[in-house]
């Protein structure tokens, strides 16, 4: 069902863990459904370059794959261009995805845009806490 | 190195019942309905075989009616017996931990005017008796419940189930498509009205399964059409299939004791050996081994998908399957795990190991060791694995 591109990228997945000097965080999706995305950045305030990206992902391989992918795709971008990241580029990047596994490429193009909300809101001073139940 | 451990899903056609099936496709090809030679000769062919299965299940030739499956036979009972009864009442009984087959069924005949109650499980996946009982009114006409599991492996109590059935004058169906070549299977003993099974389950053909069904018992023609099957079900007969299931519930039979102890000894080393190696899991299904199909095994891995170590597995060569919803395009996990009590979350991250009667420990092991890595990898990088092992805390106290 998954292409070569995807399998590949599931083996090799790049950007994984957790970046302690972030300065943008989100964490989506539901854990219920099966999902759950967390991403971290560290954006140079000066030049808002997305220089370090770092992703943790509870999902199939569909959403390690796209979530993998999506990072690599912004890191070196500035934030405004990531923002423009859709879940379309994502999966043309990886050379497609079957269509039940569309739905986790949102999720990635999700990700990223709610932890460059974050760098935002942080550097205005607006961030919200919310706390996110799981199960 | 290559492992199988889907044998609930399908198992491969022993090279003795192809060898039996093959002169099926071609020097004998005639169709079992014509009256001349080819015919004849095809003919009897499938009467052997009927008696091979009647014999196996312990009933008489004329009550074994050959159909495309498991699923097939599911749908003519409980359908063809709720049409056939539907002056007598309009209430079925059935469990929530079903198979598909039959829990769409129920499903269709509650859109045209059944009613079915879908009985709870407990934590290990029994249907009780008494709650069985409980839910009978004077519209029961039909009880339905699986005589093992095909992702658990529970074996359900139907034989007390069928008395409980019998007292009260409500037909009874199992799904037995999981047990053949498990545990025995004998008809009068387990006193049920109609039973499904599958031939590739046990080593025979795809495409072939078997509905009995006790003399006397009415249901509705399951495909218009021509008369095979006593007139209950058209299509031409799958002369290869219906030899091929033949010799293999033959073979089941007789290797019962060997494989099923075989099977028995090789899950339960690898079970151990998974508890000893990994914390924060769940085995899922009956912890007595008694009451549990000897190949199955169903294990939840607190933090992680299913897919993610589906697929890792894979790439390793071995072949499982998961209980998680990303394979099926569905959001849900499997029914059967959320009907046992698992926590959505949690079952997201489950596997079914199966096994056959040709696993060894070697496999085990090595299976293992993969499965190991595997659950540590994906759990270090699953970002609500803290999280998730503090719902798992409070699952295991409840039970």
């Amino acid at each position: 069902m998954y292409n070569e591109e995807v399998i590949k990228e599931f083996q090799n997945l790049q950007n994984v863990g957790f970046l302690e000097n972030n300065n943008a965080y989100s964490k989506i999706g539901n854990a219920a459904c099966g999902d759950i995305m967390e991403m971290t950045m560290y954006i140079n305030p000066e030049t808002e370059i997305i220089e370090q990206v770092a992703f943790r992902t509870f999902g199939c391989a569909a959403a390690q794959a796209t979530s993998s992918r999506a990072t690599t795709l912004v890191k070196g971008k500035t934030a405004k261009e990531a923002l423009e990241l859709s879940n379309k580029a994502v999966v043309d990047s990886l050379g497609g995805l079957p269509a039940q596994k569309l739905h986790c490429s949102v999720l990635a193009e999700e990700a990223i845009k709610a932890c460059i909300e974050n760098y935002y809101e942080r550097k205005n001073g607006t961030e919200k806490k919310e706390e996110t139940k799981y199960v | 190195m290559k492992v199988y451990l889907d044998h609930s899903a399908t198992t491969y056609v022993d090279k003795d019942v192809l060898e039996g099936m093959l002169p099926y496709f071609t020097d004998v090809f005639g169709n079992g309905s014509s009256q001349h030679f080819y015919g004849r000769e095809a003919l009897k062919a499938i009467d052997e075989a009927r008696d091979k299965v009647a014999k196996a299940l312990n009933c008489k030739s004329t009550e074994i009616y050959f159909t495309s499956g498991g699923s097939e036979s599911d749908n003519m009972a409980i359908k063809g017996y709720a049409l056939a009864h539907k002056d007598k009442g309009n209430h079925i009984i059935t469990s929530k931990i079903e198979h598909p087959a039959v829990l769409e069924s129920c499903r269709k005949l509650e859109k045209m005017g059944f009613e079915v109650t879908y009985l709870d499980v407990d934590n290990e996946g029994f249907v009780d008796p008494k709650a069985v009982e409980a839910a009978i009114t004077d519209k029961t006409i039909l009880i339905t419940i699986m005589l093992a599991n095909n992702e658990i492996g529970t074996i359900e109590p139907i034989k007390e189930i069928a008395q409980i059935a019998k007292a009260h004058h409500i037909a009874i169906h199992t799904d037995a498509v999981q047990a053949i070549g498990n545990i025995p299977v004998d008809v009068q003993d387990l006193g049920v009205d109609m039973l499904a099974l599958s031939g590739h389950k046990f080593y025979g053909p795809k495409g072939i399964g078997v509905l009995y069904k006790k003399n006397g018992v009415k249901i509705e023609r399951f495909l218009d059409g021509g008369e095979q099957e006593r007139n209950l079900r058209a299509s031409t007969l799958n002369t290869p299939g219906i030899v091929g299931i033949g010799y293999a519930i033959e073979k089941a039979v007789k290797d019962l004791d060997k494989n099923a102890k075989h099977m028995a000894e090789v899950r339960d080393y690898f079970v151990k050996k998974v508890q000893d190696s990994l914390e924060y899991i769940m085995y899922n299904g009956p912890k007595d081994s008694s009451k549990r199909l000897p190949g199955n095994s169903d294990f939840s891995f607190v933090g992680i998908e299913g897919e993610g170590i589906l697929f890792h597995l894979d790439l390793a060569g071995i072949a499982v399957s998961s209980g998680s919803a990303c394979s099926s395009g569905s959001l849900d996990p499997s029914h059967v795990l959320l009907a046992i009590g698992v926590p959505m979350a949690i079952a997201h991250g489950s596997i079914r190991f199966s096994f056959g009667k040709m696993n060894t420990k070697e496999e085990v092991d090595y299976t293992v060791d993969v499965l190991v890595k595997t659950v540590n990898q994906l759990r270090s990088m699953s970002p609500i694995y803290d999280e998730l092992i503090g719902e798992y805390k409070k699952c295991i106290m409840k039970k």
